[in-house]
């Protein structure tokens, strides 16, 4: 990232972004990487342009104010840092893959000298090795005395290489004899002077000097963070130098005198620091998805906030009906509340209301369930701390919207509310009562309702209405019907159906083997249906009518959703690693739509999201998406990890990083397989003449998986057709909204960008492709 | 960027009776002065004019006290029998009192003989009362009548006598001199007016009426009588609002208090109930002995019992803390000081920047966020339990609990571990209190042998934490008892059903108590072993 006054660029995912400093808005998008951009840096004969970098093997050359793209320099390698000097025109350093092996690990920093030719794509074949082990941190290369000299640390070495010498001087390597983490993590080399300051694992920053001689140098000490230093920047006079780590704090030394100041809690840990080229205002980024404009009195003047990736989405993706944002974990003990419309997060709840402490291996509290009721007037949330179950602390509470303040305001605090874990908490569905009813692994499920009358001066209050039991079972999902007459508790293999009203338990519906794992009852026409998913992958639907099984069928359920509009019910299941998408009604044994390996690995959360207005005119196969969208996100567990490492090398590949990082949110718009003959006979029959749904359904969804299979080779080709034709209607409509800063959706590739790969490549890269936002590049040469 | 967020101080549950607003200045009394009178002190009567001296009708004399001295300031003691019903004017300047012998006096307070000396009745005068006009009593007697007299004449103007036993309470209207009302044992409560000379307004209070008080508003009539105060309303013609049975005992004298019209009952339980709006009772005044009268000075200060064993008991009111902040208070900058600049208005055009508001942190807070951990521990420690047990908590969340416990010597360890004993057993902070206890014990393991105070400090922790065990485990065996108790009563249908209902209510608030308890009990016993 780099930045001039007004500007601010910033990489994310395969486009480079350009903000306005002042109004914290976006002001357009430089696009045009298939894959992800790398590094950014101004051109230091032109302040105006921009060079970027990406993994796909180009370098760009770009107007940023304009937001035109005026060169593209084809290297051949991914690229994992871009640097470039004032003393050394015509030249990229490029930190690329070394030659002879192909190991993804070992990386050498090149120049490429770029020939002065008027074409827009240009090939660069003159790649000179200038220094071979180079780190993977794009922070850990720096030019030192605006080019005299390139500084890079690996592990425990710091080389410094001089271009007047053409020499590389090594420091011996650090290893203290206490055994302390003193790994080189970032460096930063002094604009005047002959200085290089690193960052060590401990927390510690040391700044070299005298390393033109042999064996002579000297270091100096500054310690203030507690755990690794993440990144250093020097301002562009030299005066102050700025570190940042996990703590969050961004430290400003003074170079030359001992003094430090510190802007404490800028959000999440600081992942990259740059200074504008007058020195006046420097931007943080942070692990949270966040950029943080500071001015150099250290106030803080603007902040960027993207969707806050979270550790992982413990609460279940949820609608605000209020304001149709979506809500889930956002900053550590924050909901967020997340327009899709708009695709810009709305703002932060405070749900823990503690002081963070950004401190590894610190047991913190996490909000793991949240709930809404029908009108988003009240909201329910429960946090949870602790690893082991003798330490766990619970807390349930209940906020009440304020309109005043347009927010959420704390009404009651419920310590301990179970005595173990909760599994599930549902709102009543109407607007009557206001009731909550949680389910915990004690054994039992509460209802809470909130006090009629004010017997306190702050108003109605919170309390347990009833404590539910069931023969010592541990309860594990809740769900309300529709017009919340009933509400379903499932109890391990036994689903419990009660009367909210008198709480009497009505009747139990049970269908061995596996405990229930989903549980849901169907809306509007088809509200005499309950549906469950059960871990021995069995989909049952009950009518509570007859209180009879209507229907089930093999299928193994990863998860089951209803629409609140309509009654439809989509279900992932996973198959050999794929995951299938089916969405049916449970009146009808067909299925409305069905979609073959959706994606790779298994669907974690789901959600429908209601559209702002209905769709009228689309076709039949996607008639059931024209009330709401459906959203899903998926875990990448096994399959990104080697890809990852190898598309992008230069980022701290951390297993966690990888695995919670990526919420992976499309729209499904796609068709499904065509009907093989069969089933369409099938389907075509007069009900009436149909053996009970009950046995056909079972037959009907086997026969699909028969199909999909069996006809898969077959049908791959037509299936890309559809695909790539659904895809450009969804890249249209994602022109408005398609900031795709952090959801990495999956966007139309072929429209914009060269139709030269063919569709298999595309399916690869689709693949590979996912965004790093935390990875930015810096760097300012005035 | 956030600001600090200060640590969160829970609310927590409190045992016990809700702390009121009432409750609060009801308790805000000394403890009572008493004063050993001849007999029973059967009436006391506070002088409406400041400064509120009061009469006390004690065997056969009526004396006048000061509010603030604890002898006579003057004493009528020509009586040959008792006197009885000592009540001034609405000026304060003349007294009436009856007596065994059927006479009513009149007193010039200046003065020591009776002014005039009414005679008519004739058994002893038990109730006397001036009419608001000021110029007219009227007095109740056993003789079954009630008469009304005029002061300056000294005659009766009325005998009125359709009580068919003994009067024994009185009040007349402040608004109305012509109207009063009586109780008497005959159960019943009679409204009279002095021009039409007969009762007007019959109520039936079910036992024998000992007191009647009159609203300041005139339209709710308070008896007592039998252990019940019953509120009648005499703008629906005497239909009966509430009836109250707090005393277990007969309910002898009522008044009402200046502060928002409470109403106070006093019984011969010993005990002086007030009651809010609401007629629930808020406060609960004890007395050695059963109380006969019972009366509040017009401006609350001062609290006047009399009970049978001839004891005249007063309760002061403590001066509230702001007038004593007012007195010791310094002259501090002036007004004009802190209003400079901010009485100016904005002109149309001006552009209104608002100060930022400057949040102030607590003493415990401001150590906390600059990572004080220790020194943080030992202000919350001067505070209070909750903010003590809330900064606990946010150390063990930010894991330095251990750093801020250790280090210490003996004199700042000391009061930590009496925080512990004091509050280790109490279940809304064993949870905490026990690992920080466990916490203690970790780093002083070692040289608790060389601090004597510390080591019968853990001594005594030690002691209080058996005693705790000892005492849930025979809640845990009460609550055995129980279970078996009500498993066998279950079954058993009809007669039984009732009576096992009334044990379950008398039981449940007991077991959610244990409940409570035994919560803590295998944390408890794994610090034991």
């Amino acid at each position: 990232r780099s930045r001039i006054h007004k500007f601010l660029l910033c990489a994310s995912g395969d486009l480079v972004k350009v903000f306005s400093t002042s109004t914290e808005e976006w002001v357009h998008v430089l696009q045009g990487h298939t894959n992800v951009v790398t590094g950014i840096t101004l051109n230091p004969a032109n302040q105006l342009q921009v060079y970027s970098s990406s993994a796909d093997g180009t370098v760009r050359l770009w107007d940023f104010t304009d937001g035109i793209l005026i060169k593209t320099f084809v290297i051949g390698y991914p690229i994992a840092t871009l640097l470039v000097s004032n003393k050394h025109e015509g030249i990229l350093f490029l930190v690329v893959p070394a030659k002879d092996n192909s190991n993804s690990e070992c990386l050498q920093l090149v120049a490429a000298h770029v020939p002065k030719t008027l074409e827009q794509e240009v090939e660069v074949r003159e790649l000179s090795s200038v220094l071979p082990n180079i780190s993977p941190n794009p922070r850990a290369v720096g030019f030192g005395r605006e080019g005299e000299y390139i500084a890079s640390a690996e592990g425990l070495k710091l080389i410094v290489y001089f271009f007047r010498d053409q020499k590389p001087y090594r420091s011996v390597p650090l290893i203290s004899s206490k055994g302390a983490k003193n790994t080189f993590t970032c460096v930063s080399c002094h604009p005047k002077d002959d200085c290089v300051a690193t960052g060590h694992e401990d927390g510690k920053i040391r700044l070299w000097r005298n390393f033109n001689q042999k064996k002579e140098y000297t270091y100096t000490t500054l310690h203030w963070h507690h755990s690794v230093v993440n990144t250093l920047c020097f301002t562009p006079e030299g005066t102050t130098l700025l570190s940042g780590g996990i703590e969050s704090v961004l430290v400003q030394w003074q170079y030359d005198r001992n003094s430090k100041y510190i802007l404490p809690r800028l959000g999440g840990s600081i992942t990259h620091i740059s200074v504008s080229a007058d020195g006046s205002l420097f931007t943080t980024s942070h692990s949270d998805n966040k950029i943080t404009v500071i001015q150099s009195n250290l106030k803080v003047s603007a902040v960027i906030q993207g969707l806050v990736k979270g550790e992982a989405v413990h609460t279940d993706l949820v609608i605000d009906p209020r304001s149709k944002a979506l809500v889930l974990n956002g900053k550590p003990g924050h909901l967020q509340f997340y327009s899709l419309q708009r695709d810009k997060q709305l703002y932060n709840l405070d749900i823990v209301q503690q002081e963070y402490i950004y401190q590894e291996g610190l047991d913190q509290y996490e909000v793991v369930k949240a709930a809404f009721d029908a009108h988003g007037s009240c909201l329910a949330t429960v946090e949870e701390r602790g690893k082991k179950l003798s330490d766990t602390e619970i807390t349930l509470k209940f906020w009440d919207y304020n309109e005043t303040a347009q927010s959420f305001v704390l009404n009651t605090t419920v310590m301990t509310p179970h005595d173990n874990r909760i599994t599930s908490m549902c709102f009543f569905p109407t607007a009557e009562t206001t009731m909550v009813v949680t389910t915990a692994r004690d054994g039992c499920f509460k209802a809470w309702l909130l006090g009629q009358e004010s017997d306190t001066e702050n108003g109605p209050s919170w309390s347990c209405d009833f404590v539910g039991r069931y023969h010592d079972l541990q309860p594990t999902n809740c769900c309300f019907s529709a017009d919340g007459s009933l509400l379903a508790v499932s109890f391990q293999e036994v689903i419990t159906i009660w009367n909210p009203e008198t709480w009497e338990l009505l009747t139990t519906l049970c269908q061995p083997p596996g405990n229930i794992k989903d549980l849901c009852f169907g809306r509007l026409s088809c509200s005499r249906y309950l549906l469950a998913t059960t871990t021995k992958n069995m989909l049952c639907c009950w009518n509570l009518l007859t209180c009879s099984l209507e229907w089930s069928t093999s299928i193994a359920v990863t998860l089951l959703k209803a629409d609140p509009l309509s009654e439809n019910m989509a279900v992932f299941t996973l198959q050999k690693e794929q995951t299938d998408l089916f969405v049916f009604k449970p009146c009808e044994p067909r299925p409305l739509f069905t979609q073959n390996a959706l994606c790779v690995g298994e669907v974690q959360r789901a959600i429908f999201v209601p559209r702002e207005e209905p769709l009228d005119n689309c076709d039949e196969s996607s008639l059931w998406l024209n009330r709401s969208q459906l959203y899903f996100t998926i875990n990448p567990v096994c399959h990104l990890l080697p890809t990852q490492a190898v598309i992008d090398d230069s980022v701290a590949v951390t297993p966690f990083y990888l695995l919670l990082g990526k919420h992976r949110q499309r729209e499904q718009e796609m068709c499904g397989l065509p009907v093989t003959e069969q089933q369409g006979r099938l389907l075509h029959t007069a009900a009436h003449v149909l053996p009970p749904a009950s046995f056909l359904c079972n037959m009907f969804v086997k026969s699909l998986l028969i199909s999909q299979t069996g006809v898969k080779v077959e049908t791959e080709p037509s299936e890309q057709q559809a695909e790539s034709e659904k895809e450009e209607e969804e890249s249209e409509e994602e022109m408005d909204s398609c900031d795709a800063q952090q959801d990495r959706r999956v966007q139309g590739l072929g429209v914009e960008t060269v139709p030269l790969i063919s569709k298999a490549q595309e399916r690869e890269l689709k693949k590979v492709r996912r965004t790093d936002y935390s990875w930015l590049s810096c760097l300012s040469d005035s | 960027m956030t600001a600090f967020k200060p640590t969160r101080v829970p609310v927590i549950p409190q045992l016990g009776e809700k702390v009121t607003e009432d409750a609060l200045y009801w308790r805000s009394y000394k403890s009572p002065v008493q004063i050993k009178e001849f007999g029973a002190v059967t009436k006391i009567h506070f002088s409406p004019l400041s400064p509120h001296n009061y009469a006390v009708t004690a065997s056969t004399r009526v004396q006048i006290f000061g509010p603030n001295s604890h002898e006579p300031l003057r004493s009528f003691s020509r009586f040959k029998g008792s006197a009885y019903s000592g009540s001034f004017r609405a000026d304060g300047r003349l007294l009436v009192a009856g007596s065994d012998e059927g006479l009513v006096r009149l007193f010039d307070v200046g003065g020591r003989v009776a002014l005039r000396q009414f005679t008519g009745h004739s058994k002893s005068v038990r109730v006397t009362s001036f009419l608001s006009d000021g110029f007219r009593i009227v007095s109740g007697s056993d003789d079954l009548s009630s008469r009304v007299w005029d002061v300056s004449t000294a005659q009766e103007v009325a005998a009125l006598g359709e009580h068919s036993d003994y009067i024994r309470a009185l009040a007349t209207s402040s608004r109305n001199p012509d109207v009063f009302i009586t109780g008497s044992y005959d159960h019943t409560l009679r409204v009279w007016d002095a021009r039409l000379e007969r009762c007007v307004m019959k109520m039936e209070h079910g036992q024998p009426v000992e007191g009647v008080l009159l609203y300041p508003s005139e339209g709710l009539l308070v008896s007592t009588g039998g252990q019940h105060v019953k509120v009648w309303d005499l703008l629906k013609g005497g239909q009966q609002l509430v009836s109250l049975k707090n005393h277990h005992k007969t309910v002898t004298c009522v008044c009402l208090s200046t502060h928002s019209n409470r109403l106070l009952t006093g019984s011969l339980d010993r005990h002086v109930k007030v009651y809010s709006s609401s007629y629930k009772v808020v406060h609960t005044f004890d007395y050695e002995a059963s109380v006969l009268s019972l009366a509040v000075a017009p401006d609350d200060g001062i609290v006047a019992v009399g009970m049978t064993n001839g004891v005249l008991s007063l309760r002061h009111r403590k001066p509230s803390e702001e007038q004593e902040v007012d007195g010791r208070k310094r002259r501090g900058p002036s007004y004009r000081m802190f209003v400079k600049g901010r009485n100016y208005t904005p002109k149309q055009d001006d552009f209104v920047v608002r100060k930022s508001l400057k949040h102030h942190l607590k003493k415990h807070d401001r150590l906390l966020k600059s990572f004080k951990v220790s020194e943080a521990l030992d202000s919350a420690l001067e505070v209070g339990p909750a903010v003590c047990v809330a900064v606990l908590i946010e150390l063990e969340r930010r894991g330095t609990l251990r750093n801020a416990v250790a280090g210490r010597e003996e004199e700042s360890i000391t009061p930590l571990l009496n925080f512990l004993l004091r509050f280790i057993t109490d279940p809304r902070f064993s949870r905490i209190l026990l690992s920080v206890a466990h916490v203690v014990v970790d780093v002083y393991q070692q040289v608790v042998s060389q601090s004597p105070v510390m080591e019968r400090l853990l001594q005594r922790l030690l002691e209080c934490l058996g005693r705790e065990i000892d005492y849930q485990q025979e809640l845990l065996q009460v609550l055995g008892i129980l279970d078996t108790l009500f498993a066998s009563a279950t079954p058993a249908a009809g007669v039984t059903t009732l009576q096992t209902c009334e044990i379950a209510l008398n039981v449940s608030h007991f077991c959610t108590r244990i409940q409570i308890k035994s919560t803590t009990t295998p944390r408890l016993r794994t610090w034991r072993v």
